[in-house]
């Protein structure tokens, strides 16, 4: 971008169809990132046919004050970075409040230009602007346009192109005699700040704003004298004085400028709010469309597509259209029922069955069911089972691996329909046709192609749900939905939106954490984007059915605890973190904007989908491929025969990763599974939780008591998450220490939760260590603590004695 | 003294004055409650809480908490 000569910097409430100008404007030219540090996105683009000119969207807000990170950022960028001009959206049906931003652009010696949104709302409605009388009041260019239909907008910034080029800044509006006479003095000690920032910075100043550069900072002490003064005269805070100020002045302007036909008929967006956020139906109704989104984007569509990216696109291969996959699962029942189920292995299962040996009855259903893709998953997890028991008289693999091995004339894939290879299966027919070494053939393919099939895997997914998300905010919806459950999250210092985020996370925790975008503020955003994955995705389901069927004999509370012990979790942490300084410093008000109901375009819905994708597959992608590489080389590095060497049929045990896991199995015993395939597969479990299942099979709880079974359960399910969603923590986050604080969190809470339920519940079996037991207690004592110590809602208002 | 807090579902109030100080003073005001201004309490959550005011022209939402702090006539 270095040769662009001139920024536009657009400035505008939230809902006033900025972003809907902003695309208009730029079309496809758009860089989409954050701003530094913070978790506000950031987008800039480049203005239709003008390669020259650079606009930045600047977060949508209400006002200039130091509050608010979107608005911090916001004053920055417009008084560090200077820029040529400011394009000022008003959204014409709610000029009062809009205008409240304008008056304070104008204080910042840019040129501005006044776009009023809407124009084809407010004729509809009867009303009517004189654009000529509110452009002498503000002293800038008025530019009446419809975002919407495009109507005018390319004047608009043809209008603020010219005012960048004239460089006539833009002079704020006058206040009230003695309050202007405060603001000249305050000016006057302003010697060291450049001219055109004067007046903001008087203003600034009079408001004793905490955000000021050093240089102006420092002759607060001096203004504090000509403050205290007016502020006995008006019996008003300084900052109160100004904001009224501000709306005095825009209701004087207004007078005369903008005619309201003002009946008293309710509008349709009215109509639609009586039912939607009504005393009984605001529930119910919330239920169904969470329901829905929920169904569509992770139950359906979701899981159809993420499932086909997964096992077809990065697995094996997929029918194309589906063609041809009946045939085939039907020749391979068939063929399976010939030479896979045979009286013998029947026989045997039966009889495991009945002797109540763990997933014969889940063999058998299969069987019965005559589904060999269920036997083929069945046996996949318990068939070592029956070899195991009582000298292997249960056993089916010899016949099922004869039936199943290389040398058996299965029916093949490519001989149905139209059958398409995975990128694995033609990756790995490519680098055999050119020799590829079989290192490098491991790396690209166990390493790298896993790797991004493992981003990939989510991306369908989290595109359905983004466009739900996208559709739901621009609507309105959004905005009640937080209006109806602001009551029960707050209290966990969560927002009303966060229960899209949770629920979400409950399929998958990518798209979870990434749902966390649609909350306003950074606080309550942290605090969802660290809790989110708490809650039991789709992949821990394996891990739990595991422990259910393995140590609890299929007890039917096990699964319904561990939703409880991700909801404890969430609600814990958001109690405790809410108080500790990180949290408690940005005090969260809850005074927002219920937009009117409109209907969304597509056009929107769909960017916004694709935005916000894109920047997940970018920014979370290198993390999950470098890791995924990382634990592909510390699983197929090790000891053969006591040589150092790579291997790909290296066992777990034997290899780096597995040193590793002998190194710190020690941590986990005081949790009660200090064994290194617990360890392993813990980590493991970073790659995908389901992996935590395919390293710790079904046999290797023999040696595990139910406690420790259930302790192993708590920790895999609250710590850190998936790489993926790691990356989308980081993603979201925008900021190393608090992507670490996330993760630490995580994982220590893990761990204390793991280690009270190991050591108490040993207590009360009786096996306990006393030790353990009493720093158990003293743990839940002090978690109760953390739960009601008092704490200050940090600059809260005080409340007034009636 | 009467607060927004006591005004009645489907009644209007003017606005007298906000006590306290800091951001939540300031966001409230930024969203337009200032003196003077009228405010129409339109409805409450389904929950007890928030409050929906209807304030220059558009709606806002508010806690009850906050809504303490603002004395109305």
């Amino acid at each position: 971008m270095a040769d662009q000569k001139i920024t536009i910097a657009l400035a505008g409430n939230p809902n006033s169809g900025k972003t809907t100008l902003f695309n208009g404007l730029t079309g496809s030219n758009q860089f989409v990132g954050n701003w530094p540090g913070v978790t506000v996105e950031k987008k800039e683009g480049r203005l239709k046919g003008h390669k020259d000119v650079l606009i930045e969207d600047l977060p949508g807000i209400y006002s200039l004050s130091p509050y608010t990170t979107e608005e911090v950022v916001s004053r920055n960028f417009l008084v560090d970075e200077n820029p040529d001009a400011i394009l000022n959206i008003v959204d014409g049906t709610n000029l009062e409040r809009n205008l409240y931003l304008t008056t304070q652009l104008l204080e910042l010696g840019i040129p501005v230009v006044v776009a009023v949104n809407m124009v084809d709302l407010i004729q509809k409605n009867g009303d009517v602007i004189d654009t000529k009388k509110l452009s002498r009041e503000l002293g800038v260019d008025v530019i009446e346009i419809s975002a919407l239909k495009g109507t005018s907008i390319m004047e608009a910034a043809e209008a603020a192109l010219k005012a960048a080029e004239t460089k006539k800044a833009a002079k704020p509006v006058k206040f009230a005699k003695d309050v202007e006479a405060s603001l000249k003095e305050i000016e006057g000690l302003l010697v060291n700040v450049p001219d055109h920032l004067k007046r903001w910075f008087s203003v600034k100043l009079f408001e004793r704003d905490d955000k000021l550069p050093e240089n102006v900072a420092s002759l607060a002490p001096k203004a504090e004298e000509i403050i205290t003064k007016i502020e006995t005269a008006h019996d008003d805070d300084s900052e109160s004085i100004i904001t009224n100020e501000r709306y005095e002045w825009i209701a004087s302007a207004l007078k005369g400028t903008y005619g309201k036909k003002g009946s008293g008929e309710l509008s349709v967006s009215d109509k639609i709010d009586k039912i939607v956020t009504n005393r009984w139906l605001a529930l119910p109704i919330f239920a169904a469309v969470m329901w829905l989104v929920y169904y569509i984007s992770v139950t359906t569509i979701g899981t159809f597509v993420t499932d086909w990216t997964n096992d077809g696109l990065f697995g094996d291969g997929y029918y194309l259209f589906g063609n041809g996959r009946e045939e085939f699962t039907e020749d391979m029942n068939a063929y399976y029922a010939e030479n896979v189920w045979t009286d013998e292995v029947k026989d045997n299962v039966a009889k495991a069955a009945d002797a109540g040996i763990t997933g014969a009855d889940e063999i058998l259903a299969s069987i019965e069911d005559q589904d060999y893709e269920a036997f083929d998953e069945a046996y996949g997890f318990y068939g070592a089972e029956l070899d195991d028991k009582e000298g292997g008289v249960y056993s089916i693999s010899e016949t099922v691996d004869t039936a199943r091995g290389e040398d058996a004339e299965m029916p093949a894939n490519e001989d149905y329909g139209t059958w398409v290879p995975g990128i694995p299966v033609l990756v790995e027919g490519l680098l055999d046709a050119i020799n590829c070494n079989d290192f490098l053939k491991s790396l690209i393919l166990d390493g790298i192609i896993a790797g991004v099939g493992a981003v990939l895997g989510f991306v369908p997914q989290m595109f359905v749900l983004f466009a739900f998300l996208a559709f739901l905010e621009a609507c309105g919806y959004m905005a009640r939905i937080a209006f109806v459950m602001d009551r029960i999250f707050r209290k966990f210092g969560l927002s009303g939106k966060s229960f899209i985020p949770v629920l979400i996370g409950t399929g998958c925790g990518v798209p979870g954490v990434m749902a966390s975008r649609t909350i306003e503020n950074e606080r309550d955003r942290r605090m969802t984007i660290m809790t989110t994955t708490f809650i039991p995705c789709g992949a821990k389901l394996p891990i739990i059915a595991l422990i259910t069927s393995a140590l609890f004999k299929g007890a039917s509370w096990v699964a319904p605890s561990a939703y409880f012990l991700g909801m404890a979790a969430i609600i814990i942490s958001g109690i405790i973190l809410k108080k500790t300084k990180m949290f408690a410093g940005d005090p969260a008000p809850f005074v927002m904007e219920l937009p009117a109901y409109h209907w969304p375009t597509v056009g929107n819905i769909l960017r916004s989908m694709w935005e916000r994708g894109w920047s997940f597959i970018k920014k979370a992608g290198s993390i999950i491929l470098i890791s995924s590489i990382v634990i592909w080389a510390g699983s197929t590095f090790g000891w053969t025969d006591g040589a150092f060497g790579w291997n790909p049929d290296l066992e777990l045990e034997e290899s780096v990763l597995g040193a590793i896991g002998n190194g710190v199995k020690w941590i986990f015993a005081p949790l009660g599974f200090d064994n290194i395939k617990a360890t392993i597969a813990t980590v493991m479990g970073l790659v995908a939780k389901e992996e935590v299942v395919g390293v710790f099979g079904v046999l290797d709880f023999e040696g595990l008591t139910a406690l420790a079974g259930y302790s192993f359960l708590a920790f895999n399910l609250l710590c850190a998450p998936c790489f993926a969603a790691i990356g989308a923590i980081k993603r979201e986050m925008n900021n190393a220490k608090w992507t670490w604080f996330a993760i630490a969190w995580q994982c220590g809470l893990a761990y204390v939760f793991a280690f009270i339920i190991y050591q108490l519940g040993s207590l009360f079996t009786g096996s306990g260590n006393i030790f353990g037991g009493i720093l158990a207690i003293a743990l839940v004592a002090c978690i109760v603590w953390l739960l009601v110590r008092p704490y200050d809602e940090a600059k809260k208002l005080t409340a007034v004695k009636a | 003294m009467k607060t927004l807090r006591d005004v009645a579902i489907g009644e209007t109030a003017k606005i007298i004055k906000l006590h306290g100080e800091g951001a939540v003073k300031r966001r409230i005001m930024d969203m337009g409650i200032t003196k003077g201004v009228e405010v129409y309490v339109r409805k409450v959550a389904p929950l007890g809480d928030p409050l929906e005011l209807t304030v220059r022209g558009y709606e806002l939402s508010l806690r009850k908490d906050d809504a303490e702090m603002i004395e109305v006539a």
